[in-house]
């Protein structure tokens, strides 16, 4: 009846799990009673959930990212400090098995419901406000998307409470993640939560490239989209051409452990490094879906904070194809140690190599943006700056590794792992913080504490360095990843060290839950119109909070950095309508449950296969399908946005910017 | 083009370039995002298809293709596919000029073609997990039926999804957004036939 779920999932005799649930537990009762107490679920039930507003479900995506963050870095926490107590006779606090859980955990939360969801996030608000369009191509669709990877984002913390998570690492390699040798739970649930997250991903990837290909407002060639708009092409055409590899190959994994298949398993002539090879196939391409966004995020912050168009921008554009296109050809590099052979490794090692040169070419185009630009040293621009320095050290112990008799020592140690976090802490959380704190106001028409931006910034910082500068040492006196105990006294110091910079890091993080407290209580007197930066670009042409259909009158651009070009001629951007003739009243699309209700019975499939509950899996896919099939058959459509609407918003809009 | 995507355009002139006419019609989008999704699909396809390439020698001590595969008995599925593809088209051109009857027929037609493809290809199966060649029997039965497989179920999922499209022109008749979804399922249908060309000739015709 219920397949191999049993009261022994639930972690009774482990204190650690037990509390951490018992926390979560809690924490998510506490927050449903508030709702439910205050009277706001019909408010959030009509206005966000079943929302499929672009910018409401961009701001969502953030939400879950921020959540999801400090679950990651609870993790992170745990990990720093097991590894600056368990040396020598001490073995620390977490048992090897709990710790393998940790860090799989860990890696998986910070990629695939941290980065990827942040990234989609501002991508969601950015794009369609920067190309002049009122949603995304597919609206209800996008709801789907983001509802989607938030079932993901619960399986994984579902593991919490109801057994385990996997402990194979965050790309769960096989053999080890074979029945064999993992037979609990642990790695269905990543599985199925990556599997039903993967999905969203997909569609979301999807929906932005044929809104930023075919949505684009009169006048918005190509080569006048704005940067941003550009990487999130890119990025999203990444995700289209990669994800599909991660289906398959989980899907694979899934068949040998559900169906008894022999993809991966050593014996009946199955092949484990062919999984090594397909999960890099997507998992190269992977890293930069998400830091071709942040490269635009930085774009957009630099060109705007130095009043200066951004420099090459052609070669800019040029750049971000190439490391398109190059993503696809550098997957070995995470394991010239399989034994390719000397040629094999000699061009994937070149390759790489060669994927650092557009990448220089952008810093480059960033700094001579700034140089003899008027820089306002906002906190955005912060970010951007800190992202320059420590990105390029990022990328240089990146070509080091591309070496590959170099990466022969290095593989598996400290080192790498000093490696991937420079380039993702300094690349992408960076740039998710710029956006973050770059289109706020846009988002809900105040800004940030500043003071507080610029703490969080330098908290940040100096956590990153002094938690990853001691792993490149120990990596290269040879400490290697995933040991949850060392012997090597010599090798104390400097986890300490790590330590000291993981709490930093933390403060940074809890400075981030106060600055958004303290700046939503001073929402008043932060109030700013729709253009608090001096911005270049078409989203700062309408008000803060853009209203639901965002532009009333589609824009005319007649050039990059539209915005800044018609503030220079004093120009207001509706005169320049296309045609007067052409005036179509806007339409909004009606809110919608379907990807609220999919997700939810997404949830119960996934939980279900994950415990070999088969009629409870049979009734989720029933439902889902059942839920489309009356989608199917609705009969209203987009709703008309009355000429009502439009005057209330304007009014109270003008009424909000003048108090 | 018809005159009813003609109005939605933007007054066109030669001088403004293709990408700056503004936003496309929504019959453009939807085609558009589907042909995306297409091509992810195709991906899951070609992964599948390394797979297969990489596993077809491991047969382990098992049957190898050229013992499992009757070519005729292949021969006729895929001709039974080709010729649903060709019903398919001509559905599409009775839906063009909203021609119920027609439009109905040529349906069933490609329903009863497609049917049978999968009756052969589940018979096919059948025969071989019988015979103890299920994919549990090595890796390369594995890749076999996991590829093979994956292109059964896409097409019985459209096969539920022409029933419903039928359904749906009974209830709403040639509406834009149900011409939309016909398109949608064409263009998913043809895809389907350009995968099993793959399959015919690199599993069965390249069998050794």
């Amino acid at each position: 009846m219920l397949g191999k779920l049993s009261w022994a999932a639930i972690p009774l005799h482990q204190p650690i799990p037990l509390v951490a649930s018992a926390v979560v537990i809690v924490g998510i009762t506490a927050v449903l009673v508030l709702v439910i107490y205050k009277g706001w679920l019909p408010y959030l039930w009509r206005e966000w959930i079943t929302s499929v507003d672009h910018k409401r479900i961009g701001v969502m995506y953030i939400v879950l990212a921020l959540i999801m963050l400090m679950r990651g870095f609870i993790d992170a926490m745990m990990m720093r400090t097991q590894l600056a107590v368990a040396a020598g006779s001490a073995q620390g606090y977490l048992p090897p098995e709990h710790y393998n859980q940790i860090f799989s955990a860990h890696g998986t939360i910070m990629i695939f419901m941290v980065g990827m969801t942040f990234m989609v996030g501002l991508m969601n608000f950015v794009v369609p406000l920067q190309i002049g369009a009122r949603d995304v191509a597919f609206p209800v669709l996008n709801s789907v998307s983001f509802w989607l990877t938030a079932a993901g984002a619960l399986l994984i913390n579902l593991s919490l409470v109801v057994g385990e998570f996997a402990r194979t690492g965050w790309l769960a390699y096989p053999p080890l993640s074979e029945l064999a040798y993992s037979p609990g739970v642990g790695v269905d649930y990543y599985l199925w939560a990556l599997q039903i997250a993967g999905v969203g991903s997909l569609l979301s990837g999807i929906n932005l490239t044929t809104t930023i290909l075919k949505l684009r407002t009169y006048g918005m060639g190509y080569a006048r989209m704005p940067i941003f708009c550009w990487t999130a092409l890119a990025s999203n055409l990444l995700i289209i051409a990669a994800f599909p590899i991660l289906t398959a190959t989980l899907g694979m994994l899934l068949l040998d452990r559900y169906l008894g298949f022999h993809f991966f398993t050593n014996d009946f002539g199955g092949n484990a490094m062919m999984y090594i090879n397909l999960i890099w196939a997507w998992g190269h391409p992977e890293v930069y879906i998400l830091m071709l966004p942040a490269f635009g995020v930085f774009s957009a912050v630099i060109s705007t904070f130095s009043s200066k168009p951004l420099f090459g921008y052609r070669s800019m554009i040029m750049a971000t194809m190439s490391i398109c296109m190059l993503s696809f050809m550098v997957w070995l590099h995470h394991f010239f140690t399989m034994g390719a052979g000397a040629d094999v490794n000699g061009f994937f090692g070149i390759m790489t190599m060669i994927i650092a040169v557009p990448t220089g070419v952008k810093v480059f185009n960033w700094l001579f943006t700034l140089y003899g630009g008027r820089v306002r040293f906002e906190t955005p621009l912060l970010w951007a700056l800190g992202f320059m320095i420590t990105f390029v050290i990022g990328g240089m112990t990146g070509v080091l590794l591309a070496i590959p008799p170099a990466d022969f020592v290095l593989h598996n140690s400290l080192f790498l792992i000093a490696h991937f976090h420079n380039v993702i802490i300094g690349g992408v959380m960076f740039g998710a913080y710029a956006g973050y704190t770059f289109w706020f106001p846009k988002a809900f028409g105040f800004t940030l504490h500043e003071r507080l931006g610029k703490a969080i910034f330098w908290c940040w910082l100096i956590g990153f360095y002094l938690a990853f500068m001691p792993l490149y040492i120990l990596g290269l006196m040879g400490a290697t990843r995933r040991m949850q105990h060392y012997s090597e006294m010599s090798w104390q110091p400097l986890m300490v060290v790590a330590l000291v910079g993981a709490v930093i890091i933390l403060l940074g993080i809890i400075l981030t839950v106060v600055q958004l407290v303290v700046s939503i209580r001073a929402r008043q007197s932060r109030k700013v119109g729709g253009d608090p930066w001096n911005g270049r670009t078409l989203e700062w042409s309408i008000s803060s909070p853009p209203p639901s259909y965002n532009f009333i009158d589609l824009p005319q651009v007649s050039a990059p950095d539209s915005f800044w070009l018609t503030k220079q001629s004093d120009k207001p951007i509706s005169d320049q309508h296309h045609d007067p003739d052409d005036v179509t009243p806007p339409t909004i699309p009606s809110p919608s449950a379907v990807g609220f209700v999919t997700a939810f019975f997404a949830v119960i499939t996934g939980f279900a296969l994950v415990w070999h509950i088969d009629w409870m899996a049979i009734m989720g896919l029933l439902c889902i399908v059942i839920t489309w099939l009356v989608y199917a058959w609705r009969n209203s459509d987009d709703n008309e946005v009355s000429s009502q609407t439009i005057e209330t918003f304007d009014a109270s809009s003008a009424k909000s910017q003048t108090t | 083009m018809n005159t009813a995507s003609a109005m939605l355009q933007p007054i066109q002139s030669d001088d403004i370039p293709l990408s700056e006419r503004g936003p496309a019609p929504t019959r453009v989008v939807v085609a558009y995002g589907f042909w995306l999704f297409l091509l992810s699909d195709i991906i899951v396809f070609a992964a599948l298809f390394a797979a297969y390439a990489v596993l077809v020698t491991r047969t382990v001590g098992g049957p190898s293709g050229s013992q499992l595969f009757n070519r005729e008995h292949v021969f006729i599925e895929t001709a039974c596919l080709l010729a649903s593809s060709f019903t398919c088209a001509l559905s599409s051109l009775a839906i063009e000029l909203h021609n119920k009857k027609y439009t109905y027929l040529f349906s069933a037609l490609t329903f009863v073609l497609g049917i049978a493809f999968v009756a052969l290809e589940f018979i096919e199966f059948t025969h071989m997990i019988v015979a103890g060649n299920g994919p549990t029997r090595s890796a390369f039965l594995s890749a076999f039926f996991a590829l093979v497989g994956a292109h059964g179920i896409h097409v019985t999922l459209g096969l539920c999804w022409l029933v419903m499209m039928m359904a749906q022109v009974a209830n709403f008749g040639f509406t834009a957004r149900i011409a939309r979804r016909l398109l949608c399922f064409s263009l998913f249908w043809h895809a389907l036939d350009i995968v099993w060309i793959g399959v015919f000739t690199i599993v069965y015709l390249g069998a050794r």
